[in-house]
């Protein structure tokens, strides 16, 4: 019985939060928040020479054959920076050929995907917010995809899309096929830039007809956006500290007065023990079948919730300021809406926790 | 990462489970009062080696190796089972810890073995009327005098007061110094003469609590705990045990279930309210912060375990009022789904002990219980001065220059 870390983990999360502070540091992400394409390529080749997109597929495709919590561990560093870049999608995409692909599928994708070389994204929502595997209408006819999806992240920059379609089953499409539109869907983080994707009888390979692999890629997403939320919050929050610390008013450091000390320490009350909560989801979604899909949507709904608040509160407590472009707790907040939406939104997620309990 | 149990572990688990079997009592021993009951069967326990593992033989525990994993399989299991265990009274929760880690061995010999079987029953002498999150401006004094001490002055919100045959408090035994060094920690016999204690009547009608009065109550100056003017140190140790015993979350999660019930049986708009969307998005709601409880326990308690309980010290910091707030989202909610019931004032029986929260004046009761915990051993928004300052480092509030 240990929950905890181990050493590798704790050095993993050093090594990506150390390589980031030094290749992309505040002035870089705002160039690239500004500029908005949410990618920049030398980054990613950088994290992907660290082995962060291997990190849970097989070793025999290239990968360091680890865990969600080890991609969920990354995730949260990866929030706290609000680090522009498609590792959603991508190692999400990665765990479903690895659950659902067969030896060719995996063969001819999980090697590019492990060094970074190829990227892909997931294609799950339909209109009115349609998440859930049982929702989704893009057909399936033959060995061709028509319909369409939403909120795709990165679909631009994509070699690989793996799409939801009816019945709960997942496909392979390339990006570059006949027959696939793909159009900005202005999203709100420019981190993590979302496309509407038209499919028009396009040619796509199925994975395993098992709809377990459908629901698992959907709980490992719901973990690692929990984990995004976590360490982005996390972040905001220390950034307001240190801001209470600096900023004087009425001829003192406003973090003196009880009411923006109280304040903080209730935010600080809300993020920071549940940094457990992502850890446990993380743990059960591989280990705990019986618990891993509430685990995931409790987690979810709980810190993207609490993390939303706390961003709001933030940007309230830095005042006129807060509300600008150019200050950096914006990139934050974005980046938390995305997380609070995608994959279900906590109120959805909640309605899933009472029936997976029986209730 | 690894939350299943190593062989030794499960079963050192099946061996606490064997011993279980003995609980509750049967024949002639079930005759007996409730209390002797739960001595006896505490006292068993302590000879097997599953009650007081960490206090040493010499003193009347098991004396077993410090293994944190042990105790919790023990707490577990006898919860699970009903069983008394280690008790959590003032005495055995708050005294014992304290001097194993301050108390000479005279003191250990005379006072622990009876604290731990709860044969002498203790309380806790902090809070005065001037002097409630501000303790350290305590006034009651304590003059030397010879080889004793003589006691002046008055305690408040003193829980079980009536019930105990010891109090350990603190008393200020130099005017002159600055106000953490002039306190001292002593033991006091509550059948001295010029002691009274008078009753507090708390808001749920239940006698929670007590004044106690001290009139030239002499102390032998053998009952110090600690050196003199040291006590405020020796107190931190106290009120850090006293935070442990009222974070659990296995009792928060009882309560939980509780309220789910409650949500099943109670009737909104002709069906279950456990069926409402409205209710059912809530308590799932509550129990993330329930969830959120025991995952946050489980990484400080592993923390701990590994020896490194500064990687927690913030959650570590925060388990307190986290736990009063969740506990006041449960019972907040369970408020809500009773309607006009709400209005009820709590039975006799709900006040007399835990409510069992299977009735309408049980949550009343709860209701307002839950206030207890929020305020005792540092009320909320000295949690969040503690969070502040010493979790984040933000300023700490002007203070007047100490005398």
């Amino acid at each position: 019985m240990d929950f905890g870390l181990s050493e590798e983990q704790e050095l993993l999360q050093e090594t990506v939060r150390g390589y980031l502070a030094n290749e992309c540091p505040p002035a870089r992400q705002r160039e690239l928040f500004d500029a908005g394409p949410g990618y920049d390529e030398a980054l990613w080749r950088g994290l992907a020479e660290m082995g962060l997109m291997g990190l849970a597929i097989p070793e025999a495709y290239g990968g360091a054959e680890l865990e969600v919590l080890d991609l969920a561990l990354a995730c949260e560093v990866l929030g706290e920076s609000g680090f522009p870049s498609p590792f959603l999608g991508h190692v999400m995409s990665a765990a479903a050929l690895v659950e659902g692909g067969d030896r060719d599928q995996q063969t001819r994708w999980l090697p590019a995907l492990a060094d970074g070389n190829r990227i892909a994204s997931v294609a799950l929502c339909e209109a009115n917010s349609a998440w859930e595997p049982d929702s989704w209408a893009c057909r399936l006819s033959g060995e061709t995809l028509s319909g369409s999806k939403l909120f795709v992240p990165h679909a631009d920059a994509a070699d690989l899309l793996v799409v939801g379609v009816e019945g709960g089953r997942l496909v392979l499409v390339e990006a570059s096929a006949a027959g696939v539109g793909i159009e900005s869907g202005e999203g709100v983080d420019r981190s993590r830039p979302v496309f509407r994707v038209d499919f028009d009888e396009v040619p796509c390979e199925p994975l395993a007809d098992d709809p377990r692999i459908a629901d698992r890629l959907c709980d490992v997403g719901r973990v690692l956006v929990a984990a995004d939320a976590f360490g982005a919050a996390t972040h905001l929050v220390e950034e307001a500290v240190e801001y209470a610390k600096t900023r004087e008013q009425f001829g003192q450091k406003i973090g003196q007065f009880q009411a923006v000390k109280h304040q903080l320490a209730r935010l600080a009350l809300d993020i920071e023990p549940s940094r457990a909560l992502f850890w446990y989801a993380a743990y059960a979604v591989d280990h705990l079948p019986e618990d891993g899909a509430r685990a995931a949507a409790l987690a979810k709904s709980h810190i993207a919730d609490r993390a939303m608040e706390a961003a709001r509160a933030v940007v309230e407590l830095y005042g006129g300021y807060g509300f600008t472009w150019d200050c950096d707790v914006q990139m934050g907040f974005k980046r938390l809406m995305f997380d609070r939406a995608f994959l279900g939104n906590p109120d959805r997620l909640r309605e899933r926790c009472a029936d997976l309990a029986g209730w | 990462m690894d939350l299943e149990y190593t062989e030794e572990y499960r079963e050192y688990r099946e061996r606490v489970r064997d011993f279980l079997k003995g609980w509750p009592l049967q024949g002639e021993e079930a005759k007996l009062p409730e209390a002797e009951q739960a001595t006896l069967f505490r006292e068993r326990g302590i000879r097997a080696g599953f009650v007081c593992r960490n206090v040493p033989a010499d003193y009347g525990g098991a004396g077993q190796a410090p293994d944190a994993l042990k105790d919790a399989i023990v707490r577990d299991e006898f919860y699970a089972a009903g069983a008394p265990g280690d008790s959590i009274s003032q005495g055995a929760g708050l005294l014992v810890p304290t001097l194993l880690d301050f108390g000479t061995d005279a003191q250990k010999q005379r006072f622990i073995p009876l604290a731990i079987s709860d044969r002498e029953r203790w309380c806790q002498g902090y809070s005065e009327p001037g002097a409630g999150s501000d303790l350290a401006s305590l006034q009651c004094r304590a003059e030397r005098d010879g080889d004793h001490y003589v006691l002046s002055g008055q305690k408040i919100w003193t829980s079980n007061a009536r019930e105990a045959d010891w109090m350990f408090g603190l008393f200020r035994t130099d005017l002159d110094a600055p106000k953490h060094a002039g306190i001292t920690y002593l033991l006091v016999d509550m059948k001295s003469p010029g002691i009274e204690v008078r009753p507090l009547k708390g808001m749920t009608g239940g006698m929670e609590f007590n004044e106690v009065f001290f009139d030239d109550v002499r102390v032998p100056s053998e009952n110090i705990v600690g050196r003199e003017g040291e006590g405020w140190a020796v107190s931190r140790a106290t009120l850090i045990h006293e935070r442990n015993l009222i974070a659990s979350p296995t009792m928060m999660r009882d309560t939980f279930n509780d309220l789910v019930d409650l949500a099943r049986r109670t009737v909104l708009g002709g069906r279950p309210a456990l069926e409402d969307l409205g209710v059912r998005r809530r308590l799932v709601e509550i129990e993330g912060y329930v969830r959120t409880s025991e995952t946050s326990n489980m990484l400080q308690f592993t923390a701990s375990v590994r020896g490194e309980p500064l990687k927690a010290m913030r959650p570590m910091m925060m388990a307190k009022l986290y736990s009063t707030d969740t506990m006041h989202r449960i019972v907040r909610c369970a408020y809500d789904l009773l309607g006009a019931e709400g209005m009820y004032s709590p039975a006799p029986e709900d006040v007399a002990g835990w409510a069992r929260n299977a009735t309408s004046t049980g949550w009343v009761e709860a209701y307002m219980f839950s206030l207890g915990p929020a305020i005792a051993g540092g009320a909320s928004n000295i949690q969040l001065n503690i969070i502040g300052e010493r979790g984040y480092g933000l300023p700490r509030d002007q203070r007047p220059p100490e005398a």
